[in-house]
């Protein structure tokens, strides 16, 4: 498959701070991919490099095998969702959504009667047929962000940005639009790169998620692999709750003080390591048979299910685990736990 | 991974951004700062040089001059004192209380910067005059204002008047009410209260603002001289005497009084700001 | 997705500060007494000086009053002040915006050495901001031999005039507009250039607007000082009367010949102007709020 945008070791550098250390990525046409990571991981760095907002301080962007640098920013057709979404407040949103055809050099510029057309698609596409009229101020945000996005897909952009598209907006509004902006993006197909610090976000709407963590890529995939098999300790703790064990590999075993508590035959990993667990995968099991027990401190609803805080002897902290149709232990109770599932990672 | 940075930091006093038009802009500024202030301000401190070290220290320790200086900075000094004290108050009364036509009066604080210091220089004369409207009253208990050093000082107070309310007011309406009401619950007097948590914001804005109205009322003229009397070496002000000194075409001698007034002001904001400075970080601010 | 979802998240409403709760409040004496110093503290440093002006002003009716200002002298006082802010304030708006967009929009070494550099005139004397051009374009100034070789006049002269103006007037605009476009941030005009705007297009359609309201604000303050400046035009003007003579120092010249009413009359209109002045900022503060982010130090 060809590749649209292709990301070759870029980096930043802002003062004495590293904000991008050599990030490579490829994205192919019609992607929906996620820029996922904690705050100062680079994401909206590397979104605004590849807007062509910032300069590289090293390595290449391309796009369609064109280097950025020889694009002007209208050669480049980037359509940018700004957090802020940079709505232009003393236009109506008509006008926010012609702004870009409208200022087109006159002989590629389409004549007024298109783009009136064209905004009465676009805004009929973002659902906000009627509103032509209104200004900024007169929308919710949820609104305001889709008269952005309008504005951003007015110039027909070889590729979408969003950035933090859903930062702003209260809770139950963003689950609306998460919605409605996969099932938009599987109508028009564009190509999108959105960034996120939200995990559920990423991993619900993005076809790959590219996991970013101090300035470097981490791992990229699709949301099932980077959850399933995350490829370093940083993703797995990232990607959900984890419950860490130190543990001793030995002759394809997981110890923990002595006991062998997970089969680690498939790993390459020797000696001291981590274990990460995810607290579903964490299984009651009767104490007497199992070589992990505990007592059990507390009991909480959590949600849908209810989890359970186990004290391990030898370990500072609690294990949480997670109780589906079992009948709950109680409280003191003395319980076995048995790992289905884990990632091991050499210690650091 | 090394970074190599071969495009970015073009030049290494300026950011490279997206944003266009920086040549241009900074262009038009400097060369209008270079013509209409600093080239003129430089050939100042030029021709106050030129007077030579022994010219200079006569000039500057003669009495008339001295006179001149210290009345000038003595009074900017008062005023803006006494400006602190009641812009203050006036922020607190503005912001704090409900009274009719508080917004009128908020409005009308900021008349020292709108009305021409000329217009305020003859009403104040036609007022505090030994045959003004308040001049004649207080004439018969032996009180002159008009034509005197006090005189001077009504109108200093008048056109530094706005600065600490302006700069006062802001910290006083974003106060968080929690604040207060965490001290009163926790006990305190409303007379603590106001001590320990309203003066400790307040205090370095009111300071910034007796800078202003400071910095503003050494250099005053126009509404000063008409109330003054210009005795020399009684009431008579500094920008005053350049003035003098170009009538008599001695150029180098107003140079140079200008060239002190603004070392001494430079000087004593300089002061104040570290004062102010030292004030922010012992009350906690960052 | 419905939409009443989406108008659920509107705009926070804060919590109003500035008002009196129960554990806020000061005593009905004090605080009567607090309102009456400083409104008595106003009434007599502000409300007395402006009453004043009028009061003179009429003192011998409206006949006297008119034929102050009738007068050709006056008149051409007043033609000549609206000449001087006429040729300053495009050019201050011009440099205003010029130092704002360098200062707010773009990061450099330096920049709060400009930033001081712009504010510099508010701490320079009146009386220095026209002696330095009497130094070097007066007679015996710098440039007085070559000027005068020249056939051209700057000192007591309308160039000189404007100079001075512009010296006093320098800092006005740009500190109006600096808090503004930096609070406003680039986003607006970078989403106008990835559409694809040309520079041009984007100050024009983007950043102008945006800043309208504080720019207005900034030429009304910049208005008021610059027809309204006495000391620095004072020592550059000559004071010819009818030719170099403001309004300003047209009253000055009034006064000090004794004829009280025609000075008091010119002196009112400069009054009325600071009172439009006034209202028209309050308006701006009031109906803008938001838009004027101004540190008002003027």
């Amino acid at each position: 498959m060809s590749v649209l945008l292709q990301i070759d070791n870029a980096a930043r550098q802002f003062g004495s701070f590293a904000a991008l250390k050599g990030v490579s990525l490829a994205i192919e046409p019609g992607e929906l991919v996620a820029l996922l990571g904690p705050s100062g991981s680079g994401k909206t760095t590397l979104l605004r490099l590849i807007a062509g907002l910032d300069f590289l301080d090293g390595g290449r962007i391309a796009f369609d095998g064109v280097d950025g640098n020889a694009l002007s920013l209208r050669d480049r057709r980037i359509g940018m969702v700004f957090q802020s979404y940079a709505l232009f407040r003393h236009l109506t949103v008509r006008d926010n959504v012609a702004f870009g055809l409208r200022a087109r050099p006159r002989q590629e510029r389409p004549p007024s009667a298109e783009i009136d057309r064209r905004v009465r698609d676009l805004l009929a596409l973002v659902q906000l047929d009627g509103l032509e009229g209104r200004f900024p101020s007169e929308l919710s945000g949820g609104q305001r962000q889709r008269v952005a996005l309008a504005r951003a897909l007015a110039i027909e952009p070889r590729v979408l940005l969003l950035d933090e598209p859903f930062g702003a907006l209260d809770a139950k509004v963003r689950k609306d639009l998460r919605a409605w902006l996969r099932d938009l993006h599987s109508r028009t197909g564009h190509t999108t790169v959105f960034v996120t610090h939200d995990q559920d976000e990423a991993l619900e709407l993005a076809d790959r998620v590219a996991i970013l963590h101090q300035g470097r890529l981490e791992q990229v995939g699709t949301p099932d692999a980077i959850y399933d098999h995350p490829a370093t300790p940083f993703v797995c703790s990232f990607l959900g709750e984890t419950n860490r064990l130190p543990v001793e590999v030995q002759g394809g075993q997981a110890w923990l003080d002595d006991q062998p508590v997970y089969a680690a035959s498939t790993t390459n990993v020797i000696g001291p390591a981590d274990l990460y667990v995810r607290p579903q995968h964490l299984k009651l099991d009767r104490p007497d048979v199992s070589p992990l027990a505990g007592v059990v401190e507390f009991v909480r609803r959590h949600g849908a299910i209810r989890r359970a805080e186990v004290a391990i002897r030898g370990l500072s902290k609690r294990l949480d685990v997670d109780i589906g149709g079992e009948i709950a232990p109680s409280h003191g109770e003395r319980v076995g736990l048995r790992i289905q599932k884990a990632h091991l990672f050499a210690a650091a | 991974m090394s970074i190599a940075s071969p495009a970015n930091h073009g030049s290494a006093w300026r950011e490279r951004s997206i944003v266009p038009g920086f040549g241009i802009s900074f262009g038009i500024i400097v060369t209008a700062l270079s013509l209409i202030v600093l080239i003129p301000l430089a050939a100042l401190v030029l021709k106050a040089a030129s007077a030579g070290p022994a010219d200079i220290w006569a000039l500057a320790s003669s009495p008339r001059v001295l006179g001149a200086l210290r009345l000038s900075f003595g009074a900017a000094l008062l005023a803006a004192f006494v400006n602190l004290v009641f812009g203050v108050l006036i922020a607190w009364v503005l912001v704090r209380y409900e009274f009719p036509g508080k917004r009128f009066i908020d409005a009308a604080v900021d008349l020292p910067f709108a009305l021409p210091t000329a217009v305020a220089g003859i009403a104040l004369a036609a007022i505090y005059a030994p045959n003004g409207w308040i001049g004649s009253l207080l004439a018969p208990l032996g009180i002159k204002i008009g034509y005197t050093p006090a005189g001077v000082l009504m109108a200093l107070i008048f056109i530094g008047l706005p600065f600490v309310v302006r700069t006062v007011q802001p910290v006083l309406a974003e106060m968080e009410a929690e604040l207060e009401e965490a001290a009163a619950l926790l006990g305190a007097s409303r007379w603590r209260t106001v001590w320990s948590v309203i003066v400790p914001p307040v205090l370095p804005a009111a300071m910034t603002g007796f800078v202003l109205a400071f910095a503003r009322a050494v250099g005053e003229y126009g509404s000063v001289i008409f109330i003054a009397g210009n005795v020399p070496m009684v009431s008579e002000i500094a920008p005053l005497l350049i003035v003098i000194r170009l009538e008599q075409f001695d150029y180098a001698g107003a140079a140079v009084i200008g060239v002190l007034m603004l070392v001494l002001s430079f000087i004593i904001i300089l002061a104040l700001n570290l004062f102010q400075g030292a004030l922010r970080r012992r009350l906690g601010h960052v | 997705m419905s939409d009443a979802s989406l108008a659920a998240d509107a705009l926070p409403v804060g919590r109003p500060t500035g008002h009196r709760t129960v554990a806020r409040g000061e005593s009905a004496v004090v605080r009567v007494v607090l309102i009456g110093v400083g409104l008595g503290f106003l009434a007599l440093f502000l409300a007395l000086p402006l009453a004043i002006v009028f009061l003179e002003a009429f003192a011998r009716g409206w006949g006297a009053y008119r034929a102050g200002i009738a007068d050709p002298d006056s008149l051409s006082a007043i033609q000549l002040t609206l000449l001087v802010a006429a040729i300053t304030i495009p050019i201050n708006v011009v440099v205003g915006i010029a130092g704002a967009w360098a200062v707010a929009k773009h990061e450099f070494r330096g920049k709060s050495v400009l930033v001081s550099l712009i504010d510099l005139p508010f701490s320079v004397s009146p009386v220095i901001a026209g002696l330095v051009y009497v130094l070097l374009f007066g007679a015996q100034g710098y440039l007085g031999p070559f000027l005068k070789s020249q056939g051209l006049q700057i000192i007591f002269a309308l160039p000189g005039i404007v100079l001075a103006t512009l010296f006093v007037t320098f800092p006005f605009i740009a500190r109006e507009l600096i808090p503004h476009m930096q609070a406003l941030g680039n986003a607006d005009e970078e989403a106008a250039l990835t559409l694809g705007a040309s520079p041009w297009r984007t100050f024009l359609m983007v950043t102008l607007p945006n800043i309208k309201w504080s720019l207005l604000y900034g030429v009304l303050l910049c208005n008021a000082r610059a027809m309204g400046e006495f000391g620095a035009v004072a020592v550059v003007s000559g004071k010819i009367r009818g030719l170099t003579t403001t309004m300003p120092l047209h009253v000055e010249i009034l006064y000090n010949e004794y004829m009280s009413v025609a000075a008091f009359a010119v002196a009112s209109l400069l009054a009325l102007l600071a009172l439009v002045t006034l209202a028209a900022k309050t308006f701006l503060e009031w109906r803008y709020a938001d838009e004027i982010v101004a540190t008002r130090r003027h």
